[in-house]
Order: structure tokens, then sequence, then C-alpha cells
């Protein structure tokens, strides 16, 4: 099994303080489409009576954020990128029940400066 | 009708209840975090000595209680601010930027922070089911008077 590729350094500036771009590498991106648990739904339906924050919601949409990230990881890692700089997230609710998490930036190569 | 104004109890005392909570409990918190910045700024500040970088998140999904969603529907009527609604969106990003500081724990200073709101639908028609995303870039700098 090849090793995992070394963990790639993210910041949503444009530049990556203590490091100089090399290279260019263009746009990255990653995103998943996750739908609701049925479970989940229910206790969230019960949730919207007495208020407050929705544990099960706000895990979904971690575990969905870390996913699309990740996504974007391995793309930049093809490309031969070591850093994702000025990184965005967004998220929508394409229907009732799901939600897309994109997450997208630019893949660069770094080295100390 | 009887369930429409015991819901309405409901919503109001343990809505109530629980937002009182909270709002003591992001006080306390952000008390314990204030000696770290937390800024908008697009650049680490001029002279700075940057150890590490990393991008930290932090998020939360809230609902709004069965009162205030009644509330708002009268005010959809009339028209002005929505206070149930306000406070509502207040706590979940004042949670969201917690989350996010404490996601970065060794971290001396945040940047260029951005927040993302999404509505991600609520299964009741006018419930809305707000997720806040607060997400910086993590500064660690260099110990004074050591060479970087």
């Amino acid at each position: 099994m090849p090793p995992p590729p070394p963990p790639l350094l993210l910041s949503n500036i444009e530049s990556l303080p203590g490091y100089r771009v090399t290279a260019c590498l263009g746009l990255v991106q990653g995103s998943t489409i996750r739908a609701k648990h049925f479970g989940r739904d229910i206790m969230a339906g019960l949730k919207n009576l007495v208020g407050g924050e929705l544990r099960g919601y706000t895990e979904l949409l971690q575990e969905s954020r870390q996913e699309a990230t990740s996504r974007m990881m391995e793309q930049a890692a093809r490309l031969g990128a070591n850093a994702v700089i000025n990184v965005r997230f967004g998220t929508s609710s394409i229907t009732q029940g799901a939600a897309e998490i994109l997450a997208y930036g630019t893949a660069v190569r770094v080295e100390p400066a | 009708m009887e369930i429409f104004i015991l819901l309405l109890i409901l919503g109001l005392v343990f809505g109530k209840m629980a937002e009182g909570r909270h709002f003591r409990g992001i006080e306390e918190r952000e008390a314990a975090h204030a000696a770290v910045p937390v800024t908008t700024l697009r650049a680490p500040p001029p002279g700075a000595r940057v150890e590490s970088v990393r991008l930290a998140t932090g998020s939360v999904v809230v609902a709004v209680d069965y009162f205030k969603m009644f509330l708002s529907g009268w005010r959809m009527f009339f028209g002005g601010e929505m206070k149930s609604y306000t406070t509502l969106l207040e706590r979940a990003r004042r949670e969201a930027v917690l989350r996010m500081r404490e996601s970065a724990p060794g971290a001396d200073m945040f940047i260029n922070l951005r927040f993302e709101t999404a509505d991600i639908g609520g299964k009741a028609k006018g419930a809305p089911n707000v997720e806040m995303l607060a997400y910086a870039t993590a500064l660690k700098f260099h110990p004074a008077g050591e060479k970087g």
C-alpha cells in the first residue's frame, strides 16, 4: 500500500505566511452532497419545538466538510501541490433534506521563505 | 387548539431557558479566549515571524423554537426586525467562532475570518435550520527573541 500523501498546508488568505509560493497550479475543488439520516431527521423535528442546536446535523455537516476538503486536497496532491491557499467553503440546500458542501481553493507549491 | 397552545408554551419556556444558558456559556468561553485576537485582516501583522499556519473551522446547526416561529409569523405580517431570529443567529455565530478557536488550541492569532450561513431546511414549513460556519487561518508565532 502506498503511504498516504503528506498533509497539505491550507490557508484562507492569498499567501502562506512563512512560505514562498514557487508555482501556481490552478483551481482545485472538492464537494459532497449528503442526505440527512431519517432518525436524525425525527430528532431534529422534535428539536424544532424547543429550539437550540441540532447536534446530529452539526456532526453531519462537519463530516461532509471534512470529506469535501480531503477531496480537494487529493486533487491538489495529484497536481503536485503541497499547499492550497485562499480556501473557501460553500453550503447550499439542494432539496429539502440534502445539502451540498463545497470546498475550493488554489493549489500551489511552496517552499519555506 | 390545545396542542397548539401547549407547543407554544413548551417553545417559550424551554427555548428561553436554553437560550439564557447558552448565552451565559458563550460569555464564559469568550472571556477565556479573549487573549487570542480573531481578525478579518488578510495578512499577518507586519514583522510577525510565523512558525506555523493552518486552517481552522467551527460550525453549528441551530433550530428555532416553536414560539419564535410563531412570533416570526406575526413579524412577516407587520414587518420590522425579527428580534427572535436575530438572537438565534447571534448565538450561532458566536458559538461557531468559539468552536473554531477551540479547534486550534495553540494559535496566537486568527486572520481572515469568514462566516458562511446556510439554510439547510427544516422539516416544518417556516422553521429554518441554519448552519453557521466560521473559518479562518490560524497562525502560531515564533517565541519572542528566537531567530526565525
